[in-house]
């Protein structure tokens, strides 16, 4: 946190200052580490196994909070009766098949429950609403037993789940001595209950993994053990890397939501419709219950006076996703042939995403590419400096692919918002203009689709309806004929149809079409007409709760800055502590309030109960059930539905490992993780010989993601000039590789060059009578801007989570040998058979896994 | 206790109400981000020195301060096995395993800058006047007056002047002079993430200073103690630093002078003696060139 | 404000020097009133008085306020927003050569086009190359579409283009790519938060 978010670190700090413990869990010693109370040196991608030590630690010495995890979490709910453990099939769960390498879901349930709409759905990565929050459970007939004891329930079944994740195998596993995890395990449940709380941070150390979401999942379970969810100083907290990551998931730039989550229509029988998909999506207990008020709003905010009741809204007109449309999957289409044309906009896959050999020779396959950047980066010059074209393997005079390279605004010359880490909406105004041709997206945008428009006018063809009638009179100003921001701001907010008068929130939308919204999650940011994103009141910092500042800038939902924050009172509605005091119930006032603005119905009591009958909608939500968003109200220790690799999140070797999984013997790596078995794309076997240094990527503090914002800034290349990877010195004495020497990292994807950094900030790791080895690479070097070096995502394989294709990034297994590299870093791909795909089918690619 | 000052006399800029004003860097919350090295050059104007990749520099590959470099971030990598708990040692060896266990100890970070010398050994050698005691106390280079004879830098002690290679003039830290000027606070202080560096009167950043070290030594870094300031009188380095720090391992493994006496300082005469026999000698050149010019 | 006569602890020859009545102002040559250059006597911030303008730092995602100094048009500095509750005032390095983001070397004004084949960059009319682009957009769209995929479902999609990138766009940016894409047909549309 230091070394990537270093402003951040600054609150770390402070809490340090004011008697806060602070562990840091890394396999390299960094600025962080540094200034830690406690570095605990761990195994990449071993995580699950050291969180479920944890989570088994908390359990056996009964160190959870009992109150919180017996009213706030599933632990009482019965599972079941036909659900079976990893522990009992030996590394995979009831309902797996191994001809597709998929389970079927349906044995995880509730006992008693059952999901309505996507029963036996086996499909990879097309994260869709129903698979990740439990929509359309019906769970009116659930057991629970309050004692926690029966065997069933979920706590005895996490318990069980858990038991071989004892000390000793931590050690095994992730190369942490007992003593040290002892030492964590002390410090989080010292620090969690009633008067204290934890957080776990977390950035992509966590999430690039083909284990990735359950990497996340384990740290939820063990906060929600402790606790630690809903409650100020909490929490599971996610430092993003750039600047609007989370606004662009948000309003996704993804191939398989829609904005605010909602999941794009899908391909396949029962989903054909209107009705069909909000009966896919929607779901009649807790808040998704006003699912069909946001689609049907979307639908009116994009096709306007077009969008009626009598055509659905236009829902069929919508594109419709089948197999996995990802960004590798979608880049093997195009080294295949079915792929004409290609728009980058501040992106640089040519150094930025894995398998870069691979992506570069995608780019070379396309008709046309497009890249808008503030200068030349990779992605735009790979036809004449790229590797492939230096070594000879690609000529220029022969790369087909026509490009684009359009001069983009920089953040001071347009305005418009970033939505930060903490999910807070920051309005940006413009300062100057943009120099000489350089625009902004929204300009690009804008006009793209208007010169669209009107090629496509009058066409009677059905499938050109969706571009003759989707609103795009969005106001221009100034002589560059810039669209208004604003006025996308008030879309996206929301509107009456018949007055144009901005919603004040999502509460106020409706199913009927007489309101529009571009994203029912933003809705209120543009309340009473004003641009909530733009205030900036920080507050009194120093008075009781005020470093809320909730009014600087404004966070979705509703400007709530803690998720779920009813869980910071009892059930009862009191404050847990005073120190802990953040949303509580007001008796005289009858209603919810405290520093925040409370993320539940505010005059729903705390002793109001659901219905017999379990009721409807948010009717169904008890007064005593924080998490509102699931249909049973409370956090899941246990996921009945939504992943598709498991209800528990267990542990697996990643995807390439030196390491045999110890856990599980022959199970290595995740069952169902996403594969591309194909020649330019090789995979080595689990537990390999070859390969037997464990790597692992990372950020420094003064370089940028693949260095397009940073390498070309002399101020912030002189402070990172080259490339280098970091070995221990054992590693280094074994194959004579000396401190500021060159070395080369060597994968069966290509070999790279580095300077070495022999430091013993880096420590071989001892799992029972066998040491592994670890480096770590920064992966900020091109072959474009002010400092050049190797490309380190040139070395890793693509590979994918099946829940949102999140791929093994941040560990992967490679050797080092001193000297430096003799031919193209990539050679070994060069030569791979190109265009097996006729481009008008669906590609293979984008049903990963079911083609070795 | 008493705060060094400069010599009234040798304060060249009168201002009401101006008083002393310094940096107190605290080297224990330093992360080592170098926000203070660009944040200097930002506001500065100060062009990248451009930089190789350091062996044995650990993440340092600008590797000190210099006339373009008014604030550098100097890493600390412990190699030896002595050293703080922050990590543990792998269990001892079984087997055919025999390496060593290593303990990186620590990383140190710290940003280092002109000490803004109350006994400026700069100052007292520059024969032009280019370096001039502010109102703020502060020591600051006048472009526009130095020559570029380069005296004041072996003067300083620290090792903080250099020449342009470019103009061939002496540059360093201002304390963000034109800053002050307007009430504001020095570029590299606005930047620190964690407040490792720390700007104010005088005065109270000592006072800070010196209950920071008290609070470190109750929580048990009993090895915290101020480099710059806070010495009795007499012993003060270089008079007492502008600039001080708040350090935790001997001065040395910072790159600091564990003393700090100008050889200017200890031979004023013949130094002023020099300068002044500097000039005379560059006035009999000037005129010598420009008799010469006339007689062509 | 320096209290008379408090030297600290200049070495005591130099200091009984300086208190000589004549010598003393020899010993400060060139260190007098009359040493500060007019250059120094007008010292001043850079920015006083410039036009400010609020801004959020485009780097990670903490989002540091940003305070953006202009003179006429012309960028003069990038600092953290003192206001601001996330960073009060601070940034990191990145966050602090901000400015150079904007002004950097090689920073692109004009639209480079690369030919099929060709070996150098040429210059395009913003506008003309806008018009090429629609072109190539409308051309994949349709030669990509699907009314129905291999398994005979229903799609109504194309998947001749692909959009990549928008992790630092703004959400605003974000809706009108998703939105006007999705329009068009098109599903695969990505960006950074999953690679």
């Amino acid at each position: 946190m230091a070394e990537a978010h270093p402003v951040g670190f600054r609150w770390v700090a402070k809490a340090q200052e004011r008697g806060a413990t602070v562990i840091h869990v890394d396999p390299r010693y960094s600025r962080t580490s540094a200034m830690a109370d406690l570095h605990v040196p761990i195994r990449a991608g071993t995580d699950i196994a050291f969180i479920g030590g944890l989570i088994h630690h908390v359990i056996e010495t009964e160190s959870y909070f009992r109150e919180y995890v017996l009213h706030y979490t599933n632990a009482a709910t019965l599972v079941s009766e036909e659900f079976q453990d990893t522990e009992d099939l030996g590394g995979v769960f009831s309902g797996f098949d191994p001809g597709t390498r998929t389970y079927d879901q349906s044995s995880w349930m509730y006992d008693g429950g059952d999901i309505a709409a996507s029963a036996g759905t086996r499909e990879h990565a097309t994260m869709a609403f129903d698979e990740h929050t439990g929509a359309g459970m019906d769970e009116g007939a659930l057991k629970r037993d309050l004692t926690l004891q029966h065997p069933r329930c979920v706590f005895q079944v996490l318990k069980r789940h858990y038991s071989r994740y004892t000390p000793e195998m931590v050690e095994q596993v992730c190369g942490i001595p007992p003593h040290l995890f002892h030492q964590v395990a002390d410090v989080l449940v010292r620090n969690s209950g009633r008067e204290k709380t934890a957080a776990l941070c977390y950035a992509v150390g966590w999430t690039q993994h083909t284990t990735g979401v359950q990497m996340i999942r384990a740290g939820a379970i063990l906060q929600l053990l402790l606790g630690n969810i809903g409650r100020p100083g909490g929490g599971i907290v996610a430092l993003r890397g750039h600047a609007t990551i989370q606004g662009a998931s948000d309003i996704p730039t993804l191939y398989d939501l829609l904005p605010g989550y909602l999941h794009m229509p899908r391909a396949r029988e029962g989903e054909l419709t209107l009705k069909e998909y909000i009966g896919s999506g929607g779901v009649d207990r807790g808040w998704w219950s006003h699912f069909d008020q946001y689609i049907v709003s979307l639908l009116k905010a994009w096709f306007g006076d077009a969008a009626t009741a009598g055509n659905d809204y236009g829902f069929a007109h919508l594109p419709k996703i089948s197999g996995n449309h990802a960004h590798f999957p979608t880049m093997l289409r195009a080294i295949d042939g079915g792929l004409d044309g290609l728009l980058c906009m501040g992106q640089n896959p040519a150094v930025g995403s894995q398998n870069a050999g691979l992506m570069r020779r995608a780019l070379a396959n396309l008709k046309w590419l497009v890249v808008r950047d503030l200068a030349e980066v990779e992605s735009a010059t790979f036809w004449r400096d790229s590797p492939e074209v230096v070594s000879g393997e690609l000529r220029t005079e022969e790369i087909e692919t026509e490009v684009f390279l359009m001069p983009a605004a920089s953040h001071v010359e347009k305005e418009g918002s970033f939505t930060n880490t903490q999910r807070l909406v920051q309005w940006r105004d413009k300062a100057l203009d943009p120099p000489g041709d350089a625009r902004s997206e929204l300009w690009f945008l804008y006009h793209l689709i208007r010169r669209v428009k009107e090629h496509y006018a009058g066409s009677p063809e059905p499938r050109d309806w969706p571009i003759l009638n989707v609103t795009w009179d969005y106001p221009e100003h100034g002589e560059l004929r810039e669209p208004s921001a604003e006025a996308i701001v008030k879309e996206i907010n929301g509107y009456e149809v018949e007055t144009g008068a901005p919603v004040p929130g999502f509460a106020e939308l409706k199913a009927d079409g007489s309101t529009a919204c571009g994203c029912w999650i933003y809705s209120g940011i543009y309340a009473d007409g004003v641009n909530q994103a733009r205030r900036r009141e920080p507050g009194d910092l120093d008075a009781p709760g005020g470093w809320v500042s909730p009014e600087w800038a404004w966070a979705w939902p509703a400007n709530r800055r803690l998720l779920y924050n009813r869980a910071s009172a009892d059930p009862d509605g009191r404050p847990w502590s005073e120190r802990k005091r953040y949303v509580w119930w007001d008796e005289a006032q009858g209603r919810w309030v405290g520093y925040d603005v409370p993320d539940y119905p505010v005059d729903k009591r705390p002793d109001y109960r659901a219905p017999p009958d379990g009721g409807r909608g948010m009717d169904a939500i008890s007064g005593d059930q924080p998490f509102i968003m699931m249909g049973d109200g409370v956090g899941w220790l246990y996921s009945p539905s939504g992943l598709l690799d498991g209800p528990m999140p267990t542990f697996y070797e990643p995807i390439e490992s030196p390491v045999a999984n110890a856990l599980y013997s022959g199970v290595d790596f995740n069952p169902v993780a996403l594969r591309w078995d194909r020649p330019d794309n090789p995979y080595e076997e689990p537990g390999t010989e070859r390969y037997p240094v464990v790597a692992t990527t990372f950020r420094l503090t003064e370089q940028h993601t693949s260095g397009a914002m940073s390498r070309n800034l002399p101020w912030l290349a002189e402070l990172q000039p080259e490339m280098f990877a970091e070995l221990d010195p054992d590693l280094a004495a074994q194959r004579g590789i000396e401190d500021g020497g060159w070395m080369v990292i060597a994968t069966p994807r290509a070999e790279i060059e580095a300077r070495a950094k022999v430091t013993v900030r880096m420590r071989p790791l001892r799992l029972g009578e066998r040491v592994v080895h670890q480096i770590a690479l920064p992966w900020h070097w091109g072959y474009a801007g002010g400092v050049v070096g190797d490309i380190a995502n040139d070395l890793i394989v693509l590979s994918g989570d099946p829940n949102v294709t999140i791929e093994d990034s941040k560990s992967f297994a490679c050797d080092v040998r001193a000297g430096r590299r003799e031919r193209a870093p990539t050679a070994p791909l060069a030569g791979m058979p190109h265009g097996h795909c006729a481009p008008d089918q669906d590609h293979p690619a984008e049903e990963p896994n079911l083609h070795p | 206790m008493s705060i060094p000052h400069a010599a009234p006399t040798e304060i060249a800029i009168h201002r009401p109400g101006a008083q002393r004003m310094g940096f107190f860097t605290d080297t224990t919350t330093c992360i080592g981000c170098k926000a203070c090295e660009v944040a200097c050059k930002q506001w500065n104007d100060l062009p990248a020195d451009g930089s190789v990749f350091r062996k044995g520099g650990s993440y340092d590959h600008t590797g000190s301060l210099s006339a373009n470099t008014w604030r550098h971030v100097r890493f600390v990598e412990t190699l030896q096995p002595e050293g703080g708990p922050t990590l543990p040692s792998i269990p001892p060896t079984q087997g055919q395993h025999d390496w060593d266990l290593r303990d990186p100890g620590s990383w140190l970070f710290m940003s280092d800058v002109c000490k803004h010398c109350t006994n400026a050994g700069c100052l007292d050698a520059c024969p032009t006047g280019a370096l001039i005691r502010t109102e703020f106390e502060t020591v600051v280079l006048q472009p526009d007056i130095c020559n570029g004879c380069g005296y004041c830098i072996p003067s300083c002690p620290f090792g903080v002047v250099d020449r342009d290679h470019d103009d061939g003039r002496a540059a360093k830290c201002t304390l963000c002079y034109d800053r002050l000027e307007d009430g504001l606070e020095p570029a590299c202080a606005k930047a620190c993430p964690t407040d490792s560096i720390q700007f104010g009167p005088y005065e109270e950043l000592v006072d800070r200073a010196q209950r920071r070290v008290t609070r470190l030594h109750e929580k048990g870094r009993s090895s915290a103690y101020l480099y710059g300031a806070g010495d009795a009188p007499g012993e003060e380095l270089a008079g007492g630093l502008g600039a001080f720090f708040l350090l935790t391992e001997a001065p040395e493994r910072y790159g600091l002078p564990a003393q700090a006496q100008s050889p200017e300082q200890e031979n004023l005469v013949p130094a002023t003696l020099a300068g002044v026999g500097a000039g005379i000698l560059a006035a009999v050149g000037v005129a010598a060139a420009m008799a010469f010019g006339r007689r062509r | 404000m320096p209290s008379p006569g408090s030297r600290g602890s200049r070495p005591r020859s130099f200091a009984a020097l300086r208190d000589l009545p004549l010598i003393g102002r020899v010993a400060d040559w060139g260190m007098g009133p009359s040493s500060a250059s007019r250059r120094t006597r007008r010292a001043g911030a850079r920015i006083a008085g410039l036009k400010v303008t609020e801004s959020i730092c485009p780097f990670c995602a903490v989002g540091c306020g940003q305070v953006v100094y202009t003179r006429d048009g012309e960028l003069v500095d990038i600092e953290g927003n003192p206001r601001s509750p996330i960073n009060q005032g601070t940034l990191c390095p990145k966050g602090s050569a901000s400015r150079q983001l904007v002004q950097q070397p090689g920073r692109l004004t004009k639209v480079r086009y690369r030919a099929p084949r060709a070996t150098e960059w040429q210059e395009l009319d913003l506008e003309v190359a806008m018009d090429m682009i629609a072109q190539r957009v409308i051309d994949a769209r349709e030669h990509g579409w699907q009314d129905i995929d291999h398994h005979g479902h229903r799609v109504d999609r194309t998947l001749g283009f692909a959009h990549l990138g928008g992790a630092t766009l703004d959400y605003e940016e974000n809706y009108l790519i998703k939105k006007g894409f999705t329009a068009m047909g098109a599903v695969q549309i990505e960006n950074q938060a999953r690679i």
